[in-house]
């Protein structure tokens, strides 16, 4: 007797795990479908991350910046990497420079690096799952509806987490990745993270080698 | 105005890197006689985290003028009074360099690991926009190069990246 319902109540767990996995399965196929395509007419300004790199990653991201109508981007969240002095300053001067400066609400954050250059990939993991934690205290609080990357390491851990957010239905960020216009023939780590794993909803690359490597991307020609 | 009083300066840039051997390089006395014999009067050198110093030189005696310093908030003002200018291949010098217009030379670093640099270099040699080199080639390179050979490079902007972006977030055209 005891034994029958033991097996039922183990039937019936199996059953609601299983339908649970499913139906996250379903989720993320769903998720994917939709990753890629434009979204809706809209003319609300939209709350926007902005992942900035050491040297060459932030003279890209603010050429960026200077042409987007910036005021559709808003509130503004820069990131850098906690061993980055300089990004964040230079997003200051960029903010700075703008003219419509009223209800300004612009954030600057340092966050935890998985990797410095050079470090070992075993105490790599360790650093990863801190950048990790603190990547999610950063994403729930900010809930970018827009998130802008060019490259460095630290869109690592955001974007997967961006992913796990439209998964869950907690917030839908579309992510616009910008690769180097150092990279002409090979894809940087994150490039190909976030290209294999369709993570980017717009994957631009600067040279026609990789467009024709990566199909999926789209080719802008130098932004430089 | 890129020569001041007849003078022809070329400008050597290393960036934030440490980038030693191309400083050695350029202080060897074949490189500087190469750079005398080609009408160059003044070497200046940006060194940031090299540990190599190079000899200072007030000129004269058929010797270039030597002075090097190691960082700069800006080098826009040594990129503009220069006549050429070496670079390490750090993309951010070298378009600094190419929008205005300058005669450059770009040095890769071998020393560095997975150096996705030189691609950049070689990709902007190839298209002659530049002069890409080892340090053990940068004399070879000096001797042989012919500025008239170059090809301006016209600076891109962002702005088909902002309209693809626009576009997608279903934002009103401008």
């Amino acid at each position: 007797m005891i034994d029958y319902f033991s097996t039922m109540l183990l039937h019936q767990w199996l059953l609601l795990i299983s339908s649970f996995l499913a139906l996250i399965l379903a989720r993320i196929c769903y998720v994917m479908y939709k990753t890629g395509k434009p979204l809706c007419k809209t003319l609300q300004p939209l709350s926007t991350l902005i992942i900035m790199g050491s040297g060459g990653h932030t003279a890209e991201m603010l050429n960026l910046l200077a042409v987007l109508n910036i005021d559709r981007f808003e509130p503004r969240f820069y990131i850098a990497a906690a061993t980055d002095n300089m990004s964040l300053q230079k997003a200051r001067s960029f903010e700075d420079s703008l003219t419509n400066k009223e209800g300004r609400n612009c954030q600057y954050v340092q966050i935890y690096r998985s990797r410095e250059v050079g470090q070992s990939y075993i105490t790599s993991i360790g650093t990863t799952l801190i950048a990790t934690a603190h990547a999610l205290w950063l994403m729930i609080k900010f809930r970018p509806q827009v998130i802008l990357c060019n490259g460095p390491g630290t869109c690592i851990p955001l974007c997967v987490i961006a992913f796990f957010f439209k998964v869950a239905g907690i917030r839908w960020s579309s992510i616009f990745y910008m690769e180097s216009i150092a990279r002409v023939r090979r894809l940087s780590l994150s490039g190909l993270l976030l290209y294999k794993l369709r993570m980017a909803d717009q994957f631009f690359v600067q040279w026609p080698q990789l467009k024709k490597e990566y199909p999926r991307s789209h080719y802008v020609g130098c932004l430089m | 105005m890129s020569e001041n009083d007849g003078e022809r300066i070329v400008f050597v840039t290393v960036g934030t890197t440490c980038f030693d051997s191309l400083v050695k390089t350029v202080d060897t006395s074949q490189v500087k006689d190469e750079l005398y014999k080609k009408g160059y009067t003044k070497l200046v050198i940006q060194m940031g985290r090299g540990t190599y110093n190079p000899i200072k030189c007030s000129g004269g005696n058929g010797c270039l003028t030597i002075d090097y310093f190691t960082f700069s908030s800006s080098i826009v003002d040594h990129l503009r009074s220069a006549s050429l200018v070496i670079s390490h291949a750090g993309s951010g010098s070298i378009f600094e360099s190419l929008r205005l217009a300058k005669p450059l030379i770009v040095v890769v670093n071998e020393d560095l690991m997975d150096n996705h640099q030189s691609e950049l270099a070689e990709e902007l040699a190839e298209r002659k926009h530049l002069f890409c080199a080892r340090p053990q080639t940068l004399q070879q390179t000096i001797q042989c190069m012919d500025l008239q050979s170059l090809i301006p490079y016209h600076p891109g902007n962002a702005k088909s990246v902002s309209e693809l972006i626009n576009r997608f977030l279903g934002f009103p055209e401008d």
